[in-house]
């Protein structure tokens, strides 16, 4: 359904995209997730329409954005970040005219099923000014599904909502994402791990990690890091534990202490311990770090950055 | 065509909700009233002398096209700069329709609002009608307005290409008021200066397109092309101005 092909968009002489390339397929609900000035939103408006790569191709239901760009903006349903809105005018009028734009038949009785999906039916009547932030949150949901679009473009769908909303804009999401695709960035891993089919973790403008939220669990939280500190000098003792067999990924922490990552499958502990005071050092303490999935985040982004600069 | 009409709607509507829109036809109507008043005034005066003639309201729609130089650059300076604000440009440029269609419903919008300011003007003679005898001369009169309809759709066109241009509203304001203040009234400057290219900058001048053929009662086919080549060239430039806003 979306096919993005060695994408690149300069701004300037900044470079927000780097050859990016991905897919989406039909029925995915598929996560963006990538911290600030990751080329999420960039991405997303390159996919709509709203601004044209540097290089590169990208494909919506099989038009090309740029040549066929009124075809792939007729199939699309969009939700930019900040949620522009006509704050002048009524909430329906507002719908009623984006509706009138995509030539949807009975247009009237479209917008009150869609008011309806996003819960926001009793507030039809008001002005757009006068909503809170989490509702203008959902009008512009509603902005998108008014034509029922096979692809749906959601830039942080739930930030600035609170917690009720959150769950309640998270259901609509799953609710039509059954058939439908649908490509929504997010900061937030959770939630990226409770919707989608598949999470692309991006970070400078290129893609670093792609794979199911369960497998990207297992393949990252699945190594278990251990933190070893031990009394006074610690030299050699990074090279001592790596030699270890079993040991992933050795490395010493500014504190002094030496991190290391083992597969659960084979624990290594006891074989680390026996190494290091056989090494002659004092043992001071071995302990499990749990990863959460925002340290997952923290590593796979910061590796990237690391390994570039190499 | 659905979707020009559509965005000119929208349009429409948001010029009665605008400040500056309801100050400009307040402003507009007040100094036509005045205006109005003092033609009557003036051949009243006249009639106690024995002589005079009925109020010539042609003169009256001369002086709106000339209003129209300073109202249309501040009706369509916001046209795109409002959106761009809003962010909602980003909500119509990703919308299905195209930018032709887009520039040219906010035209159509402001020329509807500009036609409603016009048509209140009719009060005047119909006023007049009722005052003197012979009544007034609706050919010429008819003409007049088609006239001043032609001016307010080309200023307009050019207003909503300039406004596609600049995204800030002061630049498309000046720079619609130069334009236009430039077609109205200085090109017939330079004109007597330089007899070669007079002729030319003559022809680009608004008001010998209007003061002595629609607002005269005579209708020239050369001058509709005038009208319409400007409207064509205002409505394109503010497509072309989207279309790039795309690739930078
Ligand atoms: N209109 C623009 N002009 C110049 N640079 C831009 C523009 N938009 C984005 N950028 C730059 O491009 C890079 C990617 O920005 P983008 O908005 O795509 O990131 P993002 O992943 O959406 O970030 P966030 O999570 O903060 O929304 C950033 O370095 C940003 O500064
Ligand atoms: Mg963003």
């Amino acid at each position: 359904m979306i096919q993005v092909n060695e994408l690149t968009k300069d701004y300037g002489s900044r470079r927000a995209l780097h050859e990016l390339t991905f897919e989406a397929q039909q029925g995915e609900i598929v996560g963006f997730l990538g911290p600030n000035g990751a080329g999420k939103t960039t991405t997303m408006r390159i996919l709509t329409g709203y601004m044209a790569p540097t290089s590169g191709e990208a494909r919506v239901a099989g038009y090309d954005v740029i040549k066929e760009s009124l075809e792939v903006r007729r199939r699309i349903g969009y939700l930019p970040e900040t949620v522009p809105l006509y704050t002048e005018m009524v909430v329906f009028d507002y719908l009623k005219f984006m509706a009138d734009l995509r030539h949807i038949p009975n247009a009237d009785e479209r917008v009150e099923e869609t008011l309806e999906m996003v819960g926001m039916l009793d507030r039809s009547e008001g002005y757009i000014g006068n909503l809170s932030k989490g509702m203008r949150q959902r009008i512009g949901l509603a902005q998108a599904l008014l034509h029922r679009p096979e692809v749906l473009i959601l830039d942080e769908p739930t930030i600035g909502l609170d917690p009720s909303q959150v769950v309640d804009v998270r259901n609509v999401i799953r609710e039509v994402g059954k058939e439908r695709t649908v490509l929504l960035s997010t900061h937030i891993l959770s939630e990226a791990q409770q919707l989608c089919d598949r999470v692309l973790i991006i970070n400078k403008g290129k893609i670093v990690v792609e794979d199911t939220p369960q497998n990207l669990q297992a393949r990252l939280v699945g190594a278990e890091h251990v933190v070893v500190r031990v009394r006074g000098d610690n030299d050699g003792l990074v090279e001592k534990i790596r030699k270890v067999k079993g040991v992933q990924n050795a490395h010493a922490l500014p504190d002094g202490a030496v991190e290391y990552q083992f597969m659960p499958a084979q624990d290594v502990r006891p074989e680390v311990a026996k190494a290091v005071i056989q090494s002659g050092y004092d043992l001071l303490e071995m302990h499990a770090v749990k990863m959460s999935l925002e340290d997952i985040f923290l590593e796979v982004t910061r590796e990237d950055t690391e390994r570039k600069k190499k | 065509m659905q979707n020009i009409w559509t965005i000119a709607k929208r349009e429409y509507k948001h010029y009665f909700i605008s400040p500056i829109a309801y100050a400009l036809a307040a402003g507009v109507l007040f100094m036509l009233g005045v205006a109005f008043a003092f033609l009557l005034g003036q051949s009243t005066q006249m009639a106690l002398y024995g002589g005079g003639s009925a109020p010539d309201l042609t003169q009256l729609n001369g002086f709106f096209a000339f209003l129209l130089v300073f109202i249309v650059p501040a009706l369509t300076m916001r046209l795109v700069a409002d959106e761009t604000r809003m962010g909602t440009i980003e909500l119509i440029l990703t919308s299905p329709i195209s930018d032709f269609e887009l520039v040219a419903g906010k035209w159509l919008g402001g020329l509807l609002f500009v036609a409603t300011l016009i048509g209140i003007t009719l009060i005047y003679p119909i006023t007049l009608n009722f005052m003197v005898d012979p009544g007034v001369d609706y050919r010429v009169l008819l003409t007049s307005y088609l006239g001043l309809i032609f001016i307010a759709a080309s200023f307009l066109a050019l207003g909503t290409g300039i406004s596609a241009l600049f995204s800030n509203q002061l630049a498309a304001f000046l720079v619609t008021f130069v334009v236009v203040l430039t077609l109205w009234w200085l090109v017939g400057l330079p004109a007597e200066l330089m007899p070669k290219a007079g002729a030319f900058l003559r022809y680009l001048e608004v008001n010998s397109h209007y003061a002595f053929t629609f607002n005269a009662g005579s209708i020239h086919l050369s001058d509709i092309v005038y009208f319409l080549s400007l409207i064509a060239v205002g409505i394109f430039t503010g497509a072309m101005a989207l279309e790039s806003r795309r690739w930078r």
